[in-house]
């Protein structure tokens, strides 16, 4: 089990816990507002195009607690989402022609109905998949049987992997798990998730580990499929190379660092209208674990919920108003249109 | 404090056109076109302007190419290495005069 090297900003009762102060912070800039970018180059307001992707946090209950995480998850975190909530969630996504559900959380597998879940899902004719964090196919026997669980139900399985190094990997995501989470691939691998032609799909995420831009997805890409597989055997399809957004612990480690200014400044310098105009915002939703509605998983964590009237939960979901709306957007968007831009699925210019 | 070195500074790089537009202009040109793809990968070309920048001692290009680095997916142990190869070039370059000292002395010398 990876190491618990510190508690949740929420555990800890840190200022930074509270969104009203995140937003706080990020709007006390000389910075141009990012409505301002928007407009400048003719996108304001953010407008969405077709709903295609689904996004459901399972809760913010975690095993690791990594220094970049926007969720604030942990494992001193119990907000998780009920199962009267997944079946709302399964009622709304019955009225939509979504392609991809993209699970998320915290672990998601730490959700006591997650394969329930995944079960109802795999009935429905859509890509399901989930942002697993690795360390948890290995974190008790109860986990250990996931990679033929995702195999059985053929759900991708995408897993934040920060480097091909352990010090690089447990700077960020705890002591320890750079190994486990080789483990668990490896255990991916054997039932055949990111084999050639298998047709079970295992992408990584690369994220950096500081206050810097990711590098170009596709070098890097080349760089960790030779370097895994050359080191310890590893294979995978894809890799996104996604920036971190000020929010919630990273925003904490930013300011803690003194690399807030610095690194929201880069992010507006690298303001790009092409990454801008393919955010993946405009064809998501995301739904929170107490079943409320918001335009990404960015703004859950902020607590800034969709702008459709009438549709800001579960219980009252209305696909036409959710298509009619406009996107909220604040300071942290920068992080998804800087450079090639940055989505759940990778670059977007 | 007032230092001959202000980080800020760095920022202001593109100022130096204000007194020489031209010959600024075609500076910037050049050093946006060497350092593009080519034949060597831009991260290559990354690593040896680290390097370049510890053998000349440049506080700001130290300062920008190890975040250049980072930012194109190198870790500490190449940025490292990088820096060693200026470090044993500078060095070398320093001892290999050690055979213009040795060919002095046996003149000089009985």
């Amino acid at each position: 089990m990876a190491v618990l090297t510190h508690k949740s900003l929420a555990g800890q009762s840190h200022e930074l816990s509270a969104t009203d102060k995140q937003l706080k912070l990020l709007q006390q800039t000389d910075l141009p507002s990012f409505q301002t970018k928007l407009k400048e180059t003719g996108l304001f307001p953010l407008t969405t195009v077709d709903l295609d992707v689904f996004q459901i946090n399972m809760g913010k209950m975690c095993n690791q607690v990594c220094k970049h995480c926007h969720v604030d998850a942990g494992p001193d975190r119990r907000e998780i989402m009920t199962r009267e909530t997944m079946e709302l969630c399964l009622e709304a996504l019955d009225k939509t022609n979504c392609s991809t559900v993209d699970l998320t959380g915290g672990a998601p597998e730490m959700n006591p109905d997650f394969r329930w879940f995944v079960e109802q899902l795999s009935t429905r004719g859509v890509k399901v998949l989930v942002r697993c964090n690795l360390t948890i196919i290995v974190a008790n026997k109860k986990y250990n049987d996931l990679p033929e669980f995702y195999k059985k139900y053929n759900v991708e399985v995408v897993s934040s992997l920060p480097y091909f190094t352990s010090s690089k990997t447990d700077a960020q995501r705890g002591d320890g798990v750079f190994d486990q989470s080789i483990k668990a691939l490896k255990m991916l691998n054997h039932v055949g998730y990111g084999i050639e032609g298998s047709g079970y799909k295992l992408d990584l995420v690369y994220n950096p580990s500081g206050a810097f831009l990711p590098p170009d997805q596709a070098s890097l890409q080349a760089d960790f499929k030779k370097k895994l597989k050359d080191r310890f055997d590893i294979d995978f399809n894809e890799l996104y190379a996604i920036t971190n957004l000020p929010v919630s612990r990273y925003l904490e480690y930013l300011v803690a660092s003194e690399n807030y200014h610095g690194y929201m400044e880069k992010l507006v310098n690298a303001y790009n209208p092409a990454a801008a105009a393919n955010v993946m915002c405009r064809s998501t939703i995301s739904i929170g674990w107490d079943g409320y509605i918001f335009d990404c998983d960015f703004n859950q964590m902020l607590d800034l919920k969709v702008a459709s009237n009438g549709s800001k939960h579960l219980s009252e979901f209305d696909l036409d108003a959710l298509q009619n709306r406009d996107i909220i957007v604040n300071q942290h968007c920068y992080g998804c249109t800087a450079g090639a831009g940055s989505s759940c699925g990778g670059t977007t210019a | 404090m007032k230092t001959y070195y202000d980080p800020e500074d760095l920022k202001k790089f593109g100022d130096i056109k204000d007194f020489q537009p031209e010959l600024g202009g075609k500076f910037f040109d050049y050093y946006g076109s060497v350092f593009k793809e080519g034949a060597l990968t831009a991260r290559e070309k990354s690593l040896i302007a680290l390097a370049v920048s510890h053998a000349v001692q440049c506080p700001y290009c130290i300062e920008a190419y190890t975040e250049d680095t980072m930012e194109k997916g190198c870790d500490e142990e190449q940025m490292m290495e990088a820096v060693h190869v200026a470090a044993a070039i500078k060095s070398g370059a320093a001892l290999v005069h050690g055979v213009q000292m040795m060919n002095k002395y046996k003149d000089l010398s009985m």
